[in-house]
C-alpha cells in the first residue's frame, strides 16, 4: 500500500470538487430542499399534514441527500471514466495495486456524503423552523448510523458505477434509484405499511430503509422506527457486501 | 541501470467482442442471455514471446488488429493475459504489478487524459500518484510543456485541445515520472510531418539518457528511424525480428513490382519468373502478381513486351522500393495499410 499514491488521488478528487463546487451543492441540496418545503411548509401550513410530520420527514430526507449524494459521486464519475474518456486509466497506471483507486473512490464519496447529511439538516431545519422537534438523543449512534449510512451509499455508487454502461444511466435511475426512494421508508415510517404486508416485507432489501429508520431512531425516537441493533446489523452487512460486490465489478472493468 | 522487457508465449483470447457493453455489468448481462448472441473468441496474441534489451528502441510493428496494443496492455498490467508470462525487469507483471507501474511510463493508443484538469495539473498530478515531492513536479512539468510546446496551453482545461495536442500531452504525462520503460503505442499518430520529428528527437534522447523504449507503429519511416530492432507481428504471431536494415536486406531482390493484369494466359507466371533478375513471382488472386526482383524501372519495358507477347493485358504497375512494407507484404501476403 503506497500512501502517497493514495493521498494523491484523493487530493485530486477535492480539487476537481472545489472546481465544479457550484454545480455540487445545487444538485445535492435543491432536491431535497424543495421537497421539505412543498411537504414540510406548504402541506403542513395549509393543513393537510399534521404539524408533527415535519419531524417526522427530517431523518428520511438526511437519509435520501445522503444516500443519493454518495451514489452520484461515485457512480456518475466511474460511468464516464471508464467509458467516455477513460481518464481513469492514468490512475490505473499508478503505482498501487488497483483495489486501492476503488477504495479511495468510496472515501471521497463516503466524505461528499457525510458532509451532505450535516449540512442538510441545518438547512431543512430552516426551511421547516418552527415546529420541527428532533435533537440528537444518542450521538454515538447517531455518527454510527450516518458513517455506515454514507459507506453504503458509496459503495452502492462503486457496485452500480462499475456495473453499467453509459447508456443505461436512465435505467438505473428508473429501475434503482427511484423504486429505492419510494420504498425507502424516507417519506413515511417503515410501520405505516402496515396495511401492505408483502410490501412491508420486500422493502427490507433496500437499504435506505435501515438508513431512514436508524436516523428517526437516533433524531426522533418518539415516532415508531424499526429496532436499533436490526438497523446497526443490516446497514453493516450492506456496507460488506456492496463493498465486495463494488470491488469485484472494478476489478472486472479495470482489466481487460 | 536499463530495464529490459521480456514476454514468453503469450496467449490472450477475448471472449466477447470490443463493443462497449460487453464487460460486465449485471444488466449487460442480462442483455447478452436475451439475444443468446454467439459468443465470440478473438485470439489477440498467439503464443507472442519477445525480448527488449536493456536501453534499446524496440519496433512493434503490424496490421490493424495484429495485437499490438494487446502487447503493450499485457506489459503494462492492463491486460490479463490467458496464458503466458510477462516481465518487466525482475519483474513479473501481473504479480508485482505496483513494482512494474513505478517502472513504467504508458502513451496509450486512445487518448485517456484527465478532462477535468488543466494541462499543467495533468502532468502535476501524474507526478503526485508517483510520489514526487511538490516542487520537483513543478519544475518537471514546467520542463515538459516547454519541450512539447504547450507553454502557452498549459493553464487550459484539455476539452478543448486539439487531437495532436492531447497526444503531446499524452506523452510529455509518460515522462513525467521519468520512468525506466516508455511504452508509446503509435505515438505519431495524428501529429503534423514537424511534431513528428520533434517527437523523434524527444524519443532518442530520452533513450540516450539509457531508458528502454517499446512503441508500435504503422510509419515505415518511424520504424526505420527510430528502432534498433524490430519486431513483425499477425494475428498474434512474430513474423520476423531483426534491425530494420537486415529486415530490409532480407527481402528477395529488394525491388517490389505489383502488376495487375485484365486477363492471364498460363504460362505468363513462368515467363515473369525467366526475366533477368526476378527473383521470387508470386500470383495474387487470378488478376495480378507481385514480382520479387533485383531492378525496378529497367524491368518495365521486359514486363510490357512479354504481357503483348502473351496477350496479357497489362492494366497496372506499381514499383516500389525495398522498404518494410514490402517485407511486411512479403511475409504475410497482404499488405499493412490494408
Ligand atoms: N477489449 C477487447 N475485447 C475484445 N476484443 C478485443 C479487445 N481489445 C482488442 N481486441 C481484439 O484483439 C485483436 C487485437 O487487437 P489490438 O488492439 O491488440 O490490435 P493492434 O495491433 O493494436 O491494432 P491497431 O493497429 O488497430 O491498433 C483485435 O482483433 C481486436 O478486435
Ligand atoms: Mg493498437
Amino acid at each position: 500500500m503506497n500512501w502517497k499514491t493514495f493521498l494523491a488521488m484523493l487530493a485530486r478528487d477535492a480539487h476537481v470538487a472545489r472546481r465544479n463546487a457550484f454545480q455540487l451543492v445545487f444538485q445535492t441540496f435543491l432536491q431535497p430542499l424543495l421537497f421539505v418545503f412543498v411537504f414540510g411548509r406548504v402541506m403542513v401550513g395549509s393543513g393537510y399534514m399534521p404539524n408533527s410530520y415535519k419531524s417526522l420527514l427530517l431523518p428520511g430526507i438526511i437519509a435520501i441527500t445522503m444516500v443519493f449524494t454518495g451514489i452520484w459521486a461515485v457512480a456518475m464519475p466511474l460511468i464516464a471514466e471508464f467509458q467516455w474518456t477513460r481518464e481513469i486509466e492514468d490512475r490505473l497506471l499508478a503505482p498501487i495495486d488497483i483495489s486501492w483507486i476503488a477504495i479511495e473512490k468510496v472515501i471521497a464519496g463516503t466524505i461528499q456524503a457525510v458532509v451532505a447529511g450535516l449540512v442538510v439538516i441545518p438547512m431543512a431545519w430552516i426551511v421547516l423552523h418552527p415546529g420541527v422537534d428532533i435533537s440528537i438523543h444518542a450521538p454515538l449512534s447517531f455518527v454510527a448510523i450516518i458513517l455506515l449510512v454514507a459507506i453504503f451509499s458509496a459503495c452502492g455508487g462503486l457496485a452500480l458505477g462499475c456495473s453499467i454502461n453509459q447508456q443505461h444511466i436512465g435505467l438505473m435511475f428508473g429501475m434503482v434509484i427511484t423504486p429505492m426512494i419510494f420504498f425507502g421508508c424516507a417519506y413515511y415510517p417503515w410501520s405505516a405499511l402496515d396495511n401492505f404486508p408483502v410490501l412491508q416485507k420486500i422493502v427490507l432489501i433496500n437499504p435506505l430503509v435501515y438508513a431512514s429508520e436508524g436516523l428517526r431512531a437516533t433524531l426522533v425516537p418518539q415516532f415508531p422506527h424499526l429496532s436499533g441493533i436490526a438497523v446497526f446489523v443490516m446497514l453493516l452487512f450492506f456496507d460488506v457486501l456492496l463493498l465486495v460486490l463494488g470491488l469485484r465489478q472494478f476489478g472486472k472493468k479495470a482489466i481487460s | 541501470m536499463a530495464v529490459g522487457v521480456r514476454t514468453q508465449d503469450l496467449r490472450k483470447i477475448y471472449n466477447s467482442a470490443p463493443p462497449a457493453g460487453a464487460t460486465g455489468g449485471f444488466i449487460a448481462r442480462a442483455d447478452a442471455k436475451g439475444s443468446k448472441a454467439p459468443k465470440t473468441e478473438i485470439a489477440a496474441l498467439n503464443g507472442l514471446s519477445l525480448e527488449v534489451l536493456p536501453g534499446e528502441i524496440f519496433g512493434l510493428l503490424g496490421p490493424n488488429g495484429a495485437g499490438k496494443s494487446t502487447t503493450v496492455g499485457v506489459l503494462t498490467t492492463r491486460v490479463r493475459p490467458t496464458t503466458g508470462q510477462a516481465w518487466v525487469g525482475d519483474h513479473h507483471v501481473w504479480q508485482e504489478q505496483a513494482a512494474v507501474k513505478h517502472l513504467i511510463g504508458v502513451v496509450p493508443q486512445r487518448p485517456n487524459l484527465d478532462f477535468s484538469l488543466t494541462a499543467r495539473e495533468i502532468l502535476t498530478f501524474h507526478a503526485a500518484y508517483f510520489g514526487i515531492p511538490a516542487k520537483q513536479r513543478d519544475e518537471r512539468a514546467n520542463g515538459l510543456l516547454e519541450k512539447f510546446k504547450l507553454t502557452d496551453r498549459a493553464n487550459q482545461m484539455v476539452r478543448g485541445f486539439s487531437g495532436g495536442m492531447m497526444q503531446r500531452l499524452s506523452i510529455a504525462r509518460s515522462m513525467m515520472h521519468d520512468p525506466e520503460v516508455l511504452f508509446l503505442d503509435e505515438p505519431s499518430a495524428g501529429l503534423d510531418p514537424q511534431t513528428r520529428i520533434l517527437l523523434w528527437e524527444i524519443i532518442r534522447e530520452y533513450n540516450q539518457a539509457g531508458k528502454t523504449i517499446l512503441l508500435t507503429t504503422h510509419y515505415m519511416e518511424e520504424a526505420d528511424a527510430l528502432c534498433n530492432r524490430l519486431a513483425i507481428i499477425d494475428h498474434g504471431k512474430m513474423i520476423a525480428l531483426d534491425t530494420p536494415q537486415n529486415l530490409k536486406a532480407s527481402i528477395p531482390g529488394g525491388y517490389l513490382l505489383r502488376l495487375h493484369f485484365g486477363s492471364q494466359p498460363p504460362g505468363l507466371m513462368d515467363a515473369l519468373q525467366a526475366l533477368a533478375g526476378v527473383r521470387e513471382v508470386r500470383a495474387n488472386d487470378g488478376t495480378g502478381a507481385d514480382v520479387y526482383a533485383d531492378r525496378g524501372g529497367s524491368l518495365i519495358p521486359e514486363i510490357a513486351s512479354l504481357a503483348a507477347t502473351t496477350g496479357a493485358d497489362l492494366r497496372d504497375v506499381h514499383i516500389s522500393e525495398p522498404s518494410l512494407e514490402n517485407l511486411f507484404l512479403h511475409h504475410t501476403g497482404r499488405s499493412l495499410r490494408d
